[in-house]
C-alpha cells in the first residue's frame, strides 16, 4: 500500500485571507507532497511496513528497522501532521468549541481564553520548526495538554491523543506573516474547524472507555518521550540536536555515497 | 559583553540575484536584530553578561544558547557570503582536496548535508582538533564550537534564509548559495 497525498478538503483559496492561496498550494502540493514521497521510498526498504498506516507507524518506530526510522518519522510525521492540520481549518471556521470538549477545556484551562493564550505561546516559545498541539494524555487521568513538537514529531508516538494543532514552521506563514509567527497564531483560531476537534474528542472518549482497561502506551524512544513530556522546548529542542548533529556528521566521502542498510533485506 | 548587531559587509541589495533586497530586510534586520536584542534582555543580570560571544555560545544552554548561538552563527554567516565570490586559492584547494578528493566533491557533500537537514538548522563546514576537515549538520542554533570543532563555512537551512527568493526549493537555494561563497573568509578560517 502506498501512502496518498490526500486532496485539501476544501479549495485552494477556500481560507483566504487568513491562509494565502499561495501558500496553501505551496503547503500542500509541494511540502506535504514531498513528505509523502519520502514515506514511501524509505519504505521500499522494509516491505513488512507496508500494508500498515502512517499512524500506526508512529505509534510503533521501535519496530521500524533503524536504518529508516528516522526517515519514516520524520516523514510519516509529516504526512499524518499536515493530513490532521488541513482538516483542523474550515472557512467556516472560527467560534468556539463546544459540549464535552469545552468543558473539558475549562476544567483544564480555566477557560477557552487561557487555553489559546497558552496555545499560542507553546507555538511562539517552539525554537525552530515544528507543531503545537492540544492533547489528551492518557496517562494523565485523560486531561487536556499542550505540547510542543521539533519537526514533525507528533504526539501519537509518545502515548498522547492529538485533537488539535498548528504548524509553526516557517513555510506555513512566512510569505503573509513574514517573521511574525505570534501574528499567526493569534489570526489562525478564525478558522479553526472546532466541529472536527470536538469529534476527534468524541472518538477518543468512545474508544478509551475507562483507564483500567488501557492497553500500555507504546514503546517509544526515551529520550523523545522525556522531552516530549517535560514539553519544555529548550529539552526538546537539544534532544533533537544531539540526535540530528550526531546522525549526520560527514567526515569521509564515502559516508554519503547512498548506501543504504537495509535491514531486512530487499524482497523479491 | 553585550551582543551587537554588526554591520553588513555589503549592500542589502548587493548580494542579488542570488539573494534578494527584501531576503536580506528579514533575515538581517529582523530575525538576526531579534536574536541580538532577546539574547541581551536574557543575558541582563546573568552570569553570561560580559562573556564574549564565543564562550556565550560554548557555555550556555537553553534559551541563551539558542539566541547567543543564532547571534553566533549569523555574523559568521553574513562574512561566508560576497558579491565577489573568487575561486579559493590554491592551500585551500589542497586542503579539500585532500579531506574530500576535490573542490566539486566537498561541494556536493556540504550541499547533501544541507538539503538533508532536517528542518530549521544548518550546515558546516569544519575543521577538527586533530586537522582534519569535515562536514556537519546542526540543528535549529546548534553550533559547532560545543563539540570543540573550527567553523570554517556555513549555510543557513532555516526556511527564512529561503524562503521568500525560492520558496520550498531548498536546492535551487543552495546553487545560488555556491555563487556567492566568500572562499577567502572560509581561507583565513583555516589559518
Amino acid at each position: 500500500m502506498k501512502h496518498v497525498l490526500p486532496d485539501l478538503p476544501y479549495a485552494v483559496d477556500a481560507l483566504e485571507p487568513h491562509i494565502d492561496q499561495r501558500t496553501m498550494k505551496l503547503h500542500h502540493d509541494m511540502h506535504h507532497a514531498s513528505y509523502v514521497k519520502a514515506l514511501n521510498k524509505a519504505l521500499e526498504e522494509a516491505p513488512e511496513l507496508q500494508s500498515q498506516t502512517a499512524e500506526w507507524l508512529l505509534m510503533n518506530l521501535n519496530e521500524v528497522p533503524e536504518a529508516i526510522r528516522t526517515a519514516v518519522r520524520n516523514n510519516a510525521g509529516g504526512h499524518v501532521n499536515h493530513g490532521m492540520f488541513w482538516r483542523s481549518m474550515d472557512a467556516s471556521g472560527g467560534g468556539f468549541p463546544s459540549g464535552p470538549l469545552l468543558a473539558a477545556i475549562d476544567r483544564d484551562f480555566s477557560g477557552y481564553e487561557n487555553f489559546k493564550a497558552e496555545f499560542e505561546k507553546a507555538g511562539t516559545k517552539l525554537f525552530g520548526s515544528g507543531w503545537a498541539w492540544l492533547v489528551v494524555d492518557k496517562r494523565g487521568n485523560d486531561k487536556l495538554q499542550i505540547l510542543a513538537t521539533s519537526g514533525h514529531d507528533n504526539p501519537l508516538s509518545s502515548g498522547y491523543h492529538p485533537l488539535l494543532l498548528n504548524d509553526v514552521w516557517e513555510h506555513a506563514y512566512y510569505l503573509k506573516h513574514e517573521n511574525r509567527r505570534p501574528e499567526y497564531l493569534k489570526n489562525w483560531w478564525a478558522i479553526t474547524n472546532w466541529p472536527e476537534v470536538e469529534q476527534r474528542y468524541q472518538q477518543f472518549q468512545q474508544q478509551e472507555p475507562a483507564q483500567s482497561s488501557k492497553t500500555p502506551p507504546p514503546k517509544i524512544d526515551a529520550d523523545l518521550k522525556q522531552a516530549l513530556h517535560e514539553t519544555a522546548q529548550e529539552q526538546i529542542h537539544e534532544v533533537m540536536t544531539k540526535r540530528e548533529a550526531s546522525k549526520l556528521v560527514v567526515k569521509e566521502k564515502s559516508v554519503t555515497s547512498g548506501k543504504s542498510h537495509s535491514v531486512n533485506g530487499k524482497s523479491g | 559583553m553585550a551582543l551587537t548587531l554588526p554591520e553588513l559587509p555589503y549592500g542589502r541589495s548587493d548580494l542579488e540575484p542570488h539573494m534578494s533586497r527584501e531576503t536580506l530586510d528579514y533575515h538581517y534586520a529582523k530575525h538576526h536584530k531579534a536574536y541580538v536584542d532577546n539574547g541581551n534582555k536574557l543575558i541582563a543580570g546573568t552570569e553570561f553578561e560580559n562573556m564574549d560571544l564565543d564562550d556565550l555560545v560554548k557555555k550556555s544552554s537553553g534559551k541563551i544558547f539558542n539566541n547567543a548561538a543564532q547571534v553566533w552563527n549569523h555574523n559568521f554567516f553574513w562574512n561566508c557570503l560576497t558579491p565577489e565570490s573568487k575561486a579559493p586559492s590554491k592551500k585551500l584547494v589542497t586542503a579539500l582536496i585532500k579531506q574530500f578528493g576535490g573542490v566539486d566533491d566537498f561541494k556536493k557533500l556540504f550541499t547533501e548535508v544541507a538539503l538533508g537537514t532536517f528542518g530549521s538548522g544548518w550546515a558546516w563546514l569544519v575543521l577538527n582538533a586533530d586537522g582534519s576537515l569535515a562536514i556537519t549538520s546542526t540543528t535549529g542554533a546548534g553550533n559547532p564550537l560545543t563539540d570543540g570543532q573550527k567553523p570554517l563555512l556555513t549555510c543557513d537551512v532555516w526556511e527564512h534564509a529561503y524562503y521568500v527568493d525560492y520558496r520550498n526549493a531548498r536546492p535551487t537555494y543552495l546553487e545560488h548559495f555556491w555563487a556567492l561563497v566568500n572562499w577567502q573568509f572560509v581561507e583565513k578560517n583555516l589559518g
